[in-house]
This record gives structure tokens, sequence and C-alpha cells, in this order.
């Protein structure tokens, strides 16, 4: 009797190991106390690399299981391999600062598995309704970690904040899934596909519908004009948290962004098209300009990941298989160096406090020239300096918007790169050419050391080897095109 | 067609009746003596008219919360315990593992001292 339901259940084992390996760290958490918050993390980093392994041997082809609502295809594992090497590398970022801030608490790791299991399930939806249930997982996790450190307001700000306007997204999300389902008669999307590859004149409701869809999907993601959030999210947060924020959370919403615009729409393209292609120009523009005037370098970073997005968007308003595979590469390079961008902010302390303006780095070149260093290396490559890895994300990108006939997209994008590149050489300039601030606090903890090695190497050499992550995008970006 | 519905009208009339006959019979039968606390509508034990923004104690807020998660399992209990034959094992074996899951909550709840109330 349950035979046809549990049929190709295995696609489910990267998602049900991660969910059981947060349930046993809960407990342990629970019976043993804060004390063992290191442990659990480091087991927390582990679950996260066996739970790579998993999703690495899963088999290949397309497979759609439970009644429709999950599909496990190469798109959706190249997603979940960018997430969980993502989630793996904030969680490592993350257990100094849970120390030395004093809210080592062991709820941090389990939380950050929960809501990394959100997003494996929502790269994998194929329904609205499990769209939006892997939605809710996610966003109900980060919503706790935002606010993490409670006893600070504008943690709790920053938490509180994020938690009205999110369900304001899901609330409009869910309008739309509604409508949708309402003008097409249901929530699947190869059933929608189906649909609408017979029909020739689409149902003014459904476009509606894909329209507050897409709403809801661009704040996840924060794309102007529904990325008010995100300065302040980012700046109130805890800074591990911030990082997470800007690597994981942001993928997993793109990939689903993509999803549900081809899988279901992709026969409609022309519909949607201008939609993505006014919210890519608006976050490449506005994350440029925007970031000049910041102080506080996590709302820097904020602004730079609002116009990252744009330039990703810029992929899916191609809408070609050259498109989507210059978005994954793009997002894949993006978590790198956002993440090794973040290991530098995290080493930046004064007297036992977390200092977060940029002038705080003044003088950091000839006190800790290493950190320096590397912190060049990824603003080099967040502004798309050639050959550092940030160039061939948006070299990809562009590539595709040009073959697209997108010739507007393509030169907005690249100005406005080059008018965010002042911000990011900023960074720069004051680190080596400013008068030393007082000095920063000496020391980088092994495991940070450990993050900005790799996340360093990776920028700096991806031009040598780039084939691996190219050809295993192309196969992703496939999915959707036969 | 509508005859189906007899017995809910039936049940309604008979609703209503019970329900006049228990309010006109405390009026008639039973000793008025009344005062300032009697009169006053009873709420939980709070004032029942105040400012909205009002301070309580927030480990009502805890407890409240923590008895809605119980009290939708017992909303998904139901369904299900009624339906299980048509169901199979599948269906069995899910609400279990909702139920573990649930479990695992109530232990983490009890351990960090939320069902304490000092």
């Amino acid at each position: 009797m349950a035979g046809p339901y549990l049929t190709g259940v295995s696609a489910l084992f990267p998602e049900i190991f991660l969910v059981l390996s947060a349930l046993v760290l809960l407990m342990l958490g629970a019976f043993r106390g804060d004390r063992t918050t290191p442990l659990i993390c480091w087991l927390a980093v582990l679950a996260v690399a066996i739970d790579i392994l998993l999703v690495a041997r899963l088999p290949a082809g397309r497979q759609v299981v439970l009644s429709g609502l999950f599909v496990s295809d190469a798109f959706s594992r190249f997603a979940k391999l960018l997430v969980l090497v993502a989630s793996g590398l904030s969680i490592v970022l993350s257990m100094t600062y849970l120390k030395r801030e004093k809210i080592a608490h062991f709820e941090f790791p389990v939380l950050m598995l929960i809501a990394t299991t959100g997003m494996l399930m929502m790269v994998s939806a194929n329904d609205l309704l499990s769209l939006y249930i892997s939605i809710e997982l996610q966003s109900l996790a980060l919503y706790v970690l935002a606010a993490f450190d409670r006893d600070n307001l504008r943690a709790s700000e920053a938490g509180l904040k994020y938690f009205v306007l999110g369900a304001l997204a899901s609330g409009m999300m869910l309008y739309g899934c509604s409508l949708i389902y309402g003008f097409g008669g249901t929530t699947n999307f190869s059933h929608l596909a189906t649909l609408l590859q017979s029909h020739h004149a689409v149902p003014v409701g459904l476009i509606v519908g894909i329209v507050f869809l897409s709403v809801g999907l661009a704040f996840k993601v924060s794309a102007v004009p529904f990325h008010m959030w995100t300065p302040d999210v980012y700046e109130g947060a805890p800074t591990p948290v911030t990082a997470f924020f800007a690597v994981a959370p942001k993928v997993a919403a793109i990939v689903l962004f993509v999803r549900a615009m081809e899988a279901p729409f992709g026969s409609i393209g022309g519909d949607w098209q201008q939609i993505v292609v006014f919210l890519s120009i608006a976050s490449m523009v506005l994350g440029a300009f925007a970031g000049i005037a910041q102080r506080n370098i996590k709302r820097l970073m904020a602004y730079s990941s609002i116009s990252h997005a744009g330039f990703a968007l810029i992929g899916l308003a191609a809408g070609t298989a050259a498109g989507i595979r210059g978005l994954l590469i793009y997002m894949a390079i993006y978590i790198v160096m956002t993440l090794g961008a973040f290991g530098v902010i995290l080493c930046m302390r004064r007297s036992g406090v977390m200092v977060e303006e940029i002038a705080d780095l003044a003088g950091l070149a000839r006190r800790q020239p290493g950190l320096a260093l590397a912190m060049v290396l990824f603003m080099f490559s967040l502004a798309g300096v050639p050959p550092l890895a940030g160039f061939f994300g948006k070299f990809y990108i562009f590539m595709a918007a040009i073959d697209a006939h997108l010739y507007t997209l393509a030169v907005v994008g690249v100005l406005s790169s080059v008018v965010g590149a002042y911000y990011y050489l900023h960074v720069v300039k004051v680190m080596y050419f400013d008068a030393p601030a007082e000095p920063l606090e000496q020391g980088v903890p092994r495991e940070m050391t450990i993050v900005l090695a790799l996340t360093g190497l990776f920028t700096l050499l991806f031009f040598v080897y780039p084939a691996p992550l190219v050809s295993s995008a192309q196969a992703a970006a496939a999915v959707f095109f036969h | 067609m509508l005859i189906q519905y007899l017995p809910i009208l039936l049940f309604l009339a008979i609703a209503i009746g019970l329900a006049g006959v228990i309010v006109l019979a405390s009026y008639v039968v039973a000793r008025q003596n009344p005062d300032a606390e009697k009169v006053s509508s009873y709420e939980c034990g709070f004032a029942p008219f105040g400012d909205a923004r009002g301070q309580f104690d927030v480990r009502f807020y805890l407890v409240a919360i923590l008895f809605i998660i119980f009290d939708l399992e017992v909303a998904f209990l139901f369904p299900w315990a009624i339906s299980l034959g048509h169901l199979g094992m599948l269906g069995f074996w899910s609400m279990i593992a909702f139920l573990g899951v649930l479990t695992i909550g109530f232990i983490y709840e009890w351990k960090k001292g939320a069902l304490e109330w000092e």
C-alpha cells in the first residue's frame, strides 16, 4: 500500500539525514548543556560534510518523488552542494565569535542545520506547496538566528524586522500561489508546464499570480525594490549570522527563483521576463550607488549582496541555458568570496569587542599584512577584477546577456559594476594608505585561517582550472532546456 | 434533499430552547444577591477591560505557545485516528515520525526549564 508513495525515497536521504542529525544534536545539547557547544558545532560541520557526500552520491538523472512534490535533478544537486558548502563554512566561521561574545548556546548550530534542511528542500521544490513549506522551514530558523544575541537591542530589532517583513513576503507569495492555483487548477510545476504549453492564451489571473510569487521570491533574494530589510538586518544580526544570511539563503532563494519561473512558466518566459529585468537593473544600480555612502562594513556587504543578486538575476532574465549556467557559476563564486570577506570582518576586534567601521581597518596592511592581503583578494574579486574568480562570474553572466540580446541589461551591469568597484577599492585604500587607526587585535583563530586560506586560494586560482565548476553548472542548467 | 437537514434543524431548535430555559430558570429559581465582583465578566483572572498595552507576565506567553503546539497535535491526531484504516502503514509511520519530532521538542523544553513556573 505504501509502495507508490515511498518509491525513490532515497532521493530524500540528504534532507532526512540532516534533520535527524539536527534532532540528535538538539538532544545532546539539551542534556549536556551549553558547555558542549564547541563539540556540537564541529558535529554539525561533520553532519554537513557527510551530507555533501550523500548529495554527491545521489543517482544521476531526474527523479520526482512524494507524488510530485519533490524533484531531484542535476540542478537541485548542484544547488544543494553550494548551500551545504556555504552552511558548513558559516558554522566554522561562527565558532570563535560565539565563544567571545558569550552567546555560545548549543541551539545555534542546530538552528543552522534546520535552516539548511529548509534550503535543501527549497531547491528541490516541484510544487507550490512544497515551495512554501520549505521557505517557511528555512525562514523560521533564520528569524531566530537573526535575533540570536537577544540581549543586544540591535540584534532583536534585526530579528523582529526580518520576521515582520518576511511574514509579509510569505503572505504575498501565498496569495500568488492561490491565484496560480485558481487559474491553473494545479500547484504542481510539471502539470503547470504541460498546461501552459497546450494553451495559447494565458489567463490574466495566472500572470497576476506569477507577479505576486516573484515579489515574494524577490524579497527572499533581497532584490530592489524589496531590499529594505537587508541593510538593517545585516547590520544588526551577529556577524557570523550575517555571513550565513549573505550566502546560503541567498543561493537557495535565487535557485528557487529560477526553478519557480523556469520549470512551470518557462514556456511563457516573455510574460515574466520584464519583471526580472527590472529587478535586476534596479538591484545592480541601487546596490552600487547606495553602497558608496556606507561607513559600516556590514552595511556595505549588505548593499554588495543586493547588487550581486542583481547580477545573478541577469542570468534568469536571459532565460537561456547559458544564462542559468552563468547564474549558477556566479552564485558559486559569490559565496566563496563573500565568506572570505566576512572571515576578515570577523577578525576585526579591538580590546575585546567587535568593530565594524570601515575606518577601523586603517593601517591593517602594516600590522597584519596577511589578513589585509586576503581582504584585497576578496574586494578585488567582488569588484570583478581579472584574473580573480569574481571576474569570471560576471563574464559568464554578461556573455549570456549579450547572446540573449539583452544589451541594455549588459551595459547597465558593466557600468554599475564600475560604480561598485569604487567602494570595494575604498576598503583597500583604507587598509593600505590611510593613517593607521588604533591597532586591531592580533591573532586569527586557527579554523578562521583555514577558511580564509581555502576561500582565498579558490578566488585567486579559479582561472587555472574552471572546467569542473563550469561543466557541472552547464549540466545543471540543461535541466530546463531539453 | 432539504429533508436531510431536518435533524440539524431539530438540534438547533432544542439547543436554543434548552439554553433559553436554563437562562430563564436561573432568574426565576436562584437567589439573587449581586455584588461588583459577581456581575463583572470573568476572563481567566485578568481584569476584563483595560489598556491593550497593559503588561502581563511573559511566562503566560510561553505557556500559551507551548500549549498551542500540543493543541495542534491533537487537531492532527483526531482525523488521523479516524481514518487510520485507510491510511495504511505509511500513514501510521508518518504520524509516529511527527510525534517523535514533537517529543524531541518536548524533551528540549522540559530540559530547558520552560515548564518550571519559578
